[in-house]
């Protein structure tokens, strides 16, 4: 059997087993080792799943992992994000005191579980590593264990998530009951041989694995947990769970109904485009009335994976790649978002509220400019990236035939604008409420400067990412 | 030989009785674990009896693995429960309310 297939996945889950060997014997203070070694890891990783792109597609391990260049823009992704939300939450875990290397590990296994789901090219191997990343993510959340706020959400977050592994999971036995396969290829091809929206069964299994995904991105209908889950997590928990794994979920929606079901896209692109649109009107409606930042943030994710979803259901090579850019944008754009947010905490206070953002330009005029091309980028506003991000969907939704749907986005971006520019408009025209100085490691400052500056120069010059999420789709035949 | 509808009806059944139970249980957290665990039991049912007919042993592998991950979650699932009643000395369903908007 050929392991090298799965080499990045082998070395992250041998460092993890180091790491955690390693830190057992580390004394209190020396934290920090475990800390630099799983940012190595990570960027190890990063490299060898570089190393791993060839250009074709290759399955292997009987048939159950897949390597491509999709998987590999994916990983890259996904390692390189997680790499600067770990130095944004290493200030969060110092202030808030809960500096343990715990947060670090699980996140190290949420980051294995996530390259597991984008190499699956089984319907089990896409369970495991959904799984892998739900339980690390679940355990997080409830990281602050004297925190009620926190351990609520996480119960909230449990709850919710094994209901929609139960709902994914019925899908799947029902379609396993239909074709009796599990192989992805192999259900393309009993798929392909039948009339989709004639055949009830196959339908019926379709509803439960597109509601199973939906819930993963945590679009309306299943929305539910969003919010409570990210106001009550952990600020650098938020900031994880509001940015990697949405590569992970868009990688199970390309692997599952793009490449295993794309005959099928009459069936699951209906359901996706009533999915898309309400979570791009109910996301921006009620952001607006949030006064709790991370809330708003939250209500924003709704209305981005609305967009995100109304790009896939297209079924096109330029509907997908736009998804994918959008995805790797937008977890870039939420990542520096909520890092301001840390940024604008300090030891025993966290900030939460808009009101903390109120004079942000007098108080430290550079972070203001960096939270505004965040919210700028959110809004999509030339020329971040965000405009670029949300033209191109709509580019796609309309080539595909969907003309009244592209210009409910427009509109919806439009009112969505108002609660970003309401708080741009706090940090350049009200009063600070407080003076205290923002204070941050020159690791923290170097990398969120990164971040901004990031998002106008892909604004300014999209081509670069794009071409790479393009030629990605075109190597996986998408 | 009981055919293959049999087993799908009560599997349908216990999966509907499981999401029935999330949505009417007001009372305790602890009846959330049991639906849930009961939602991929009833999965498992349908897989072994596709399996059987089918004459395919992938299922039951499948449902091997699922119990292994069934397991793995209801040890998050009451590790977070005791927390959550450390914190907030209830695991009332309808006193999980703090945040709101």
């Amino acid at each position: 059997m050929n392991f090298t297939i799965a080499m990045p996945e082998i070395f992250l889950l041998s460092t993890i087993c180091l790491i955690l060997l390693i830190d057992v014997m580390l004394r209190e203070d020396c934290r920090m080792i475990s800390y630099l070694l799983t940012q190595v890891a990570l960027l190890a990783t990063a490299l060898l799943a570089y190393g791993a792109m060839d250009g074709d597609k290759t399955t292997g391990l009987n048939g159950m992992y897949v390597r491509d260049d999709l998987a590999g823009v994916l990983k890259i992704s996904i390692l390189l994000l997680t790499f600067g939300v770990f130095v944004y939450a290493r200030k969060y875990l110092k202030d808030q005191n809960i500096w343990q290397s715990e947060f670090f590990l699980l996140g190290l296994f949420a980051v294995l579980g996530m390259l597991v789901m984008v190499s699956a090219n089984h319907l089990l191997v896409v369970y495991l590593g959904l799984e892998l990343l739900a339980l690390s993510m679940y355990a997080l959340v409830a990281f602050n264990r004297d925190d009620g706020r926190s351990s609520e959400a996480a119960m909230k977050y449990f709850v919710l998530g094994a209901v929609a592994s139960g709902l994914l999971l019925y899908g799947i036995s029902i379609l396993y009951g239909l074709s009796g396969k599990l192989e992805l290829p192999e259900v393309l091809a009993f798929v392909s041989a039948q009339n989709v929206l004639e055949n009830i069964p196959l339908l019926f299994a379709l509803v439960f694995i597109v509601a199973g995904i939906a819930f993963k991105f945590g679009a309306v209908p299943f929305h539910m947990w969003v919010p409570d889950v990210y106001q009550g997590a952990p600020t650098a928990v938020t900031m994880f769970l509001g940015s990697v794994p949405k590569l992970a979920a868009l990688a199970m929606l390309l692997r599952v109904l793009a490449e295993s079901m794309g005959t099928a896209q009459p069936g699951w692109g209906q359901l996706l485009l009533v999915f898309g649109l309400l979570s791009v009107l109910l996301g921006n409606f009620s952001a607006i009335a949030q006064f709790n930042l991370k809330r708003m943030l939250a209500y924003s994710t709704i209305a981005h994976m609305g967009f995100i979803l109304l790009g896939a259901l297209t079924g096109t090579t330029q509907g997908y790649s736009a998804a994918l850019f959008y995805t790797i944008t937008y977890a870039m754009m939420a990542a520096g978002g909520f890092a301001v947010l840390i940024l604008l905490g300090r030891a025993g206070f966290e900030a939460e509220t808009l009101d903390d953002l109120k004079g942000l330009n007098e108080r430290n005029p550079w972070y203001a400019f960096m939270m505004m091309v965040f919210l700028f980028s959110m809004a999509g506003i030339p020329p971040t990236v965000g405009f670029y991000a949300k033209l191109s969907i709509i580019q796609a939704v309309m080539q595909a035939g969907y003309l009244w749907p592209a210009v409910f986005m427009v509109v919806m971006s439009v009112i969505g604008a108002y609660y970003y520019l309401r708080a741009i408009k706090m940090m350049y025209f009200d009063k600070p409420e407080e003076n205290a100085p923002i204070k941050a490691d020159l690791d923290f400052t170097v990398l969120i400067s990164v971040n901004g500056v990031l998002m106008v120069l892909l604004g300014i010059f999209p081509s670069a990412l794009m071409s790479i999420c393009s030629a990605a789709m075109v190597a996986s035949h998408l | 030989m009981i055919p293959l509808s049999h087993f799908l009806i009560v599997a349908a059944l216990l999966f509907a009785i499981s999401v029935a139970g999330m949505f009417l249980n007001r009372k305790n957290v602890l009846i959330l674990l049991m639906c849930i665990e009961m939602m991929l039991l009833s999965v498992n049912l349908n897989f072994v009896a596709f399996s059987h007919y089918l004459g395919d042993m992938a299922g039951q592998v499948f449902v091997f693995f699922i119990l292994t991950v069934a397991a793995a979650e209801a040890a998050i699932g009451l590790a977070i429960l005791v927390v959550l009643f450390r914190n907030r000395r209830t695991i009332n369903v309808e006193q999980l309310d703090s945040m709101k908007g």
